[in-house]
């Protein structure tokens, strides 16, 4: 199914790190550890960019997921010292949602190797063609007034608000 | 190349692990941290489909791009709340949560 190249090996450790280090977040006691099996797991998915041909979007996952929302959440971490006094790792439903887990696991699985809703089999399992965008034509494409200009301003505002709304929500009201 | 069939089961698996996370976990920091494992693996789908469906079109990057702003505009907000229930009750437990309990 899978011939050995350097691609697919390529692939393999990717896919480890991505799946290892998410079962690592899922299950590790430590939070601090948890956030690091996030990178690990994020590492895997900056990997599958560069795979795919989509080398910006595997540098920004590097900037903004590992560089910045990873660290963020190590530092909230450290601010609620959450890490501590924490007996029981899981809720009480925890085999319930093990069950959730693994059966969208099944039913996705299924959907995408077997053709039980259409016919998958017109959807080629190689590129349609060998060429790709590239990063020049997403930064024109993000401000070109026929194409995403305006997502890109809304997105603009959204992570302004979000920002003032994290400073408002945060902000120590005592003094 | 690597058929698209196994990049996508590969995110399946990534977004399940997720899901048992936001279910399972009793501190809200490990639930944000599993959010963010699904939110990248539909990254990881948006990307493949892009690479192996329309590669000559720019909007699966776009679409994949936007769902990292959405990531860090979440992630802001949530660990803001985070550490403000912190200060009000002392704990970080989802079930700790209670105020609009009836």
């Amino acid at each position: 199914m899978l011939e050995l190249n350097v691609q697919t090996i390529a692939f393999l450790i990717f896919a480890i790190l991505s799946l290892g280090g998410a079962l690592g977040v899922v299950t590790s006691r430590n939070l601090i550890h948890g956030a690091l099996y996030l990178i690990v797991s994020l590492f895997g998915g900056a990997g599958f960019f560069v795979l795919l041909s989509a080398p910006f979007i595997a540098v920004v996952q590097v900037l903004v997921y590992i560089g910045a929302i990873a660290i963020l959440i190590i530092f909230a971490v450290m601010l609620t010292r959450s890490m501590t006094g924490m007996r029981e790792l899981f809720n009480r439903q925890w085999w319930l949602s093990a069950i959730v887990g693994i059966l969208l696991f099944l039913l996705l699985a299924i959907a995408v190797i077997l053709p039980v809703w259409g016919a998958n089999g017109s959807k080629p399992n190689l590129p349609v063609a060998d060429q790709v965008a590239t990063t020049q034509d997403l930064g024109v494409a993000l401000v070109d007034g026929n194409q995403y200009v305006l997502p890109f301003e809304v997105a603009s505002l959204l992570l302004t608000g979000a920002m003032i709304g994290a400073i408002v929500i945060a902000r120590d009201t005592e003094d | 190349m690597v058929p698209l069939s196994m990049y996508l089961l590969v995110a399946a698996g990534m977004f399940c692990i997720g899901v048992y996370g936001v279910l399972a976990r009793r501190n809200a920091v490990a639930i944000l941290m599993s959010v963010e494992l699904m939110l990248s693996a539909v990254n990881i789908n948006l990307i493949g489909f892009w690479r192996y469906g329309a590669p000559l079109q720019i909007a699966g990057q776009v679409f994949s791009a936007f769902v990292f702003v959405i990531a860090a505009a979440e992630a802001s907000v949530g660990l803001a709340i985070i550490i403000s229930i912190y200060r009000n009750r002392r704990s970080v437990t989802v079930e700790d949560v209670n105020l609009l309990k009836g």
